[in-house]
């Protein structure tokens, strides 16, 4: 996996290339995090480029969005292709996230 | 390798397509080149583009993951041995590790219920038995295993 980190405006938009899976989720909770303590409050996380996600990747989603809240910040996720909402919807994450259909969206519900 | 007539579901005239087998050290690093070989293995046999871009892939993840940092506790010397089958009817995979296994009908978690939506664990074992037709484990020369069976769609 590898992401990158770019605001667009107010937002952080994080892309997430590859896998999210065990062996590399800690890296991008800790990216993340790394930008919260500086005192950024939006977050978008787009997945276009995301194969699938593990359990312990969506730990870290749900990890990260109960850190943002608490720090009187936002998340937002965009870009799940069928598989990863297929993967939201069967743990009914997709009742936790605001999950939108594209990164432009996404970016229009801040 | 136990074959999967053993558990009753296998035709007489099913026959194996592909048998895979590796060992690998107890280290998460080696999930992912595994996972990319068995996923391809099972595009070139034609399960369906669904079952090759999540069931197997994530399902194959979690048992390996469970493998090596459970049952394994993460030391590297320690192996986690995977095999997989496939045949006519189904995709049989194996995840030994050396550990000293686990009552499945134990872990009842329901991480879909609201009290345990935000927990950041509970969701490896829930998303296996969601993603594959049946999870099963037993006890095989000191290993642990856990039989993952994906029925052909």
């Amino acid at each position: 996996m590898s992401f990158s980190i770019k605001k667009q405006g107010e937002i952080c938009v994080v892309d997430v290339e590859g896998q999210l899976i065990v062996g590399n989720r800690q890296e991008l909770k800790q990216k993340v995090l790394d930008e919260l303590e500086k005192g950024e409050k939006k977050f978008l996380i787009d997945f276009s480029q995301t194969g699938y996600i593990d359990s312990s990747g969506l730990g870290v989603l749900v990890s990260l969005s109960k850190k943002i809240r608490e720090q009187g910040g936002e998340l937002r996720l965009a870009n799940l292709n069928d598989d990863l909402k297929t993967l939201f919807e069967l743990t009914k994450l997709d009742t936790l996230f605001q999950i939108a259909d594209t990164r432009e969206r996404a970016l229009e519900s801040f | 390798m136990t074959p999967a007539g053993e558990s009753g579901e296998r035709t007489h005239d099913d026959h194996i397509r592909v048998a895979f087998e590796r060992l690998i050290p107890s280290d998460v690093r080696e999930i992912e080149p595994i996972v990319e070989q068995v996923t391809r293995e099972c595009r070139v046999l034609a399960l369906s583009a669904r079952q090759c871009a999540l069931n197997v892939p994530v399902a194959l993840t979690e048992a390996l993951s469970n493998a090596i940092l459970r049952g394994n506790r993460g030391m590297r010397e320690k192996h986690v041995r995977v095999r997989a089958v496939v045949s006519d009817s189904a995709l049989v995979l194996e995840v030994a590790d050396e550990g000293t296994g686990f009552d499945l009908d134990a872990c009842t978690i329901d991480p879909t219920s609201p009290g345990n939506l935000e927990r950041e664990d509970g969701r490896g074992l829930f998303l296996m038995r969601s993603l594959m037709d049946r999870v099963e484990r037993y006890a095989d020369d000191a290993h642990n295993v856990v039989r993952l069976t994906l029925n052909r769609s």
